[in-house]
């Protein structure tokens, strides 16, 4: 059966940039409903129908993905059923997760737990159990809701060693606050989230994090990313590490999820550029496109890469630390970071944070994306971006941590991160390249896109962040900083970044963070578009708007802030591809592209659009789909006048179909991350 | 009028007799409730819908059950995709007997 669409919560028109939800919501839901059962299929869409949802139907898991990658946010949520001839339906939900950062629902008449524990597992939001009730269908939206918030939250989220609630959290209105500290904490709520339910009935509160989840803050990425270098990325284990960091109420389990996320990160990150290591299926291959381009987005892709794949939140913050050092350098550096990024996004599930962003250079094969990114962000950069991206790094984390949380989003991640490495890279010129660090994370939190999200978070706008939460992050972000405010470009990337990150899958919504006040850099929400064979859920097309096309505005302009943070639409996911099931890279990495014109905006290009990665600062790429549009759209969409980053993410992009990879984010180049 | 009449009072006894004899459960009760105005023939589009669907499993079963050996895993599958339609629309004894059919082929009993 198909796997449930994730509803993508974009649309519902509550989500301006305001975040605040309005009165109309949940009405105008998009849901994208797949199954291959016609009666089922006829059934819940006049029950969706009658609660005032759009609905979309589709009988088979590659029309339901092409439809996501399409329209990148054109849908809110997706809902699948398990068992479909043509495709698995864990298999769409990772597609849709990393490329698009959708939320998706599992239903199947199927009620073994097994089954179930396998749906959750994957990163669905919700289980249901046929026959399917309105009742149960009447609340899908929250799942929406919660997803944003989350991504929100990561971007903003900037505490370091802080632990936050689990998932629970995203409640957070979605208000365009995310700008706030990084999202980090978002970050992993987002990607937390998968519900099961067994009955049928929709558990809002999905996987509730049982324990607190640590943000890894910019800072304390750095930290880590600093560790680990010093101990070798070989030798690095949890323990040195945390002594090393000596960071309090830090636990060994936080720093080696962390460093399993930016290991992945850097897998990802070099298989990026050599386009397969196999790391991570298809995702890779594709940031190296972006990344090249966004060099910038070197730290920012971490995260979103982190982000994505699920990689550990922990992993997340290293990455968004070598990204932001990126950040900090601007230009030059998102190359390096992306790649970082690119690394951890596909690393989902596995994701394992490269060592600071040197990794991610090298790592190429993660994240074909980071390849794209024509701005080399050197491990020097990377270093730049430490400095000023602290901010970012912390985000990072957040991006990195929530892409741990989906372990299936993993796929997810490598969108996102390479946009966030692209963001970072671009960034690091301009100082947006921090946020997409936050950005990205609030993406990881998605789940999925978090790989994808780290990594725009670098860039300023990297922020492909998937869903559109990113998006607010990045509008939040406002990085008006523009101006060497590295910081906040971190704040802006992160704060899109979260959001975007947790659209990761937002269809990278790059939002080219404008490198000359910060603008709009960060705002990438790095949609993945991997939808490769997303089915599911997710239609992360969240608002990740801009996905790519956006990116043209690299905005300078202060770039509306959240919105243009966008990501960088990790485009080059092509997020399309997104996988859907479950952890599927659904998110469209929107690769953040960075267009480092000035400010390193990065874009993110989020999903599909593959590069936007405007070098340019400003690349505030909006891949994302932000549900809001307000802030993807609005915001970036002209941001990606990076050129740089754009070029850099078209060429990867394009297909970002590698999908399949978990992380779904290797193949996206890195300028959408956000999937 | 009267015959009228008649004829509602007779579809309702027909009706609650499904009911009564367990062959259609609440779910159906769901499906009449989406029922309205701008698509009164809701629930008899979907019945038919899940006629033809059912017709056209019923006899790849019946395809499958004439093999030998019998491919069990086959046959769960679509008994799988049985149950979810017709748990879908209600019929409650439909879905049983998909159950019970499930039981069956895991227990490689050909008999059942």
């Amino acid at each position: 059966m198909n796997i449930g669409s994730g509803s993508v919560l974009s649309s519902t028109g509550s989500w301006k940039s305001g975040d605040v939800v309005s009165d109309q919501f949940p009405v105008g839901l998009r849901v994208l409903v797949v199954d291959d059962d016609p009666t089922c299929l006829k059934i819940l869409e006049k029950m969706l129908r009658n609660c005032h949802y759009e609905v979309t139907k589709c009988n088979r898991a590659e029309v339901a993905l092409s439809y996501l990658r399409e329209n990148k946010n054109g849908f809110d949520i997706v809902i699948s059923d398990v068992h479909m001839p043509d495709m698995d339906g864990f298999k769409l939900l990772e597609h849709i997760g990393l490329e698009m950062d959708l939320p998706v629902i599992m239903m199947s008449a199927d009620d073994s737990k097994d089954v179930v524990m396998k749906g959750v597992t994957h990163g669905a939001y919700d289980y249901l159990i046929k026959p399917v009730r309105i009742e149960a269908l009447k609340n899908i939206w929250q799942h929406v809701v919660r997803k944003k918030k989350q991504e929100w939250r990561d971007n903003n989220f900037d505490q370091s060693g802080s632990v936050e609630e689990g998932d629970r959290q995203q409640k957070q209105s979605e208000d365009v606050d995310y700008s706030s500290s990084a999202n980090e904490g978002n970050w992993k709520n987002s990607k937390k989230r998968k519900e099961e339910d067994e009955e049928g009935e929709e558990r809002d509160d999905t996987s509730s994090q049982k324990k607190p989840r640590v943000v890894w803050s910019v800072e304390l990425h750095q930290q880590f990313v600093q560790a680990v270098h010093q101990l070798g990325i070989d030798k690095a284990v949890p323990k040195k590490i945390l002594e090393l960091m000596n960071v309090p109420g830090l636990t060994r389990e936080n720093v080696a999820s962390h460093l399993q996320k930016y290991r992945l990160y850097l897998r990802r990150l070099s298989g990026v550029s050599q386009h397969q290591n196999g790391l991570n299926n298809s995702f890779m291959g594709r940031p190296d496109a972006s990344f090249g381009t966004i060099s910038s987005l070197n730290g920012l892709d971490l995260q979103a890469i982190a982000a994505t794949g699920q990689i550990p939140a922990q992993s997340l913050a290293t990455l968004q630390a070598a990204a932001l050092g990126r950040s900090a350098t601007k230009s030059a550096i998102s190359m390096p970071l992306v790649d970082q990024r690119n690394l951890f996004s596909f690393e989902n599930s596995q994701v394992r944070f490269p060592e600071g962003q040197q990794q991610l250079n090298n790592s190429n094969k993660q994240i074909d994306l980071l390849h794209g990114i024509p701005t080399t962000m050197e491990p020097k950069q990377l270093a730049n971006l430490h400095h000023p991206s602290q901010s970012f790094v912390g985000m990072n984390m957040q991006v990195n941590s929530m892409a741990q949380h989906n372990n299936s989003v993993v796929m997810r991640m490598p969108q996102s991160q390479p946009t966030a490495q692209m963001l970072c890279g671009a960034n690091n010129g301009s100082q947006a390249s921090r946020l997409p660090l936050s950005m990205q994370q609030s993406l990881s939190s998605e789940g999925i896109p978090g790989a994808v999200l780290a990594q725009c978070r670098i860039v300023d706008n990297a922020r492909a962040s998937v869903y559109n939460p990113v998006s607010q992050a990045s509008s939040m972000v406002d990085f008006s900083v523009n101006q060497s405010k590295e910081l906040q470009n971190y704040n802006f990337s992160l704060g899109s970044n979260s959001s975007r990150m947790s659209t990761l899958t937002n269809r990278g919504m790059l939002q080219e963070e404008a490198n000359s006040d910060i603008k709009g850099s960060r705002g990438f929400p790095t949609n993945y578009d991997i939808f490769n064979d997303r089915h599911q859920p997710k239609l992360q097309n969240w608002g990740l708007q801009n996905v790519g096309s956006s990116f043209d505005s690299s905005h300078h302009p202060s770039i509306q802030g959240t919105q243009g943070l966008s990501s960088q639409l990790l485009l080059q996911q092509g997020i399309s591809s997104t996988h859907n099931n479950g952890q599927n890279r659904n998110g469209p990495i929107g690769k953040p592209m960075y267009t480092n014109g000035e400010e390193s905006g990065h874009t993110n290009l989020m999903g599909g659009q593959q590069l936007n990665y405007v070098s340019r600062n400003m690349l505030a790429v909006k891949a994302e789909r932000f549900p809001d549009a307000d802030y993807q759209s609005t915001n970036f969409p002209e941001q990606f006048g990076q050129d740089d980053l754009m070029s850099a993410f078209l060429k990867q992009q394009g297909s970002v179909g590698p999908v399949e990879t978990e992380f779904g984010f290797d193949g996206y180049t890195l300028d959408n991350l956000p999937v | 009028m009267e015959r009228n009449n008649n004829l509602h009072r007779q579809v309702a006894s027909l009706r609650q007799s499904l009911f009564d004899q367990g062959y259609v459960e609440e779910q159906f009760i769901e499906l009449e409730e989406l029922q309205d105005d701008a698509t009164p023939n809701f629930v008899e589009e979907v019945v038919t819908l899940f006629y033809n669907y059912s017709a056209r499993l019923i006899h790849n079963i019946d395809q499958s059950l004439e093999e030998h050996p019998l491919d069990f895993a086959k046959l769960d599958n679509f008994m799988h995709q049985f149950k979810g339609s017709s748990s879908s629309i209600g019929a409650k004894k439909v879905k049983i007997e998909c159950t019970q059919f499930m039981e069956y082929c895991r227990a490689r009993n050909v008999e059942g």
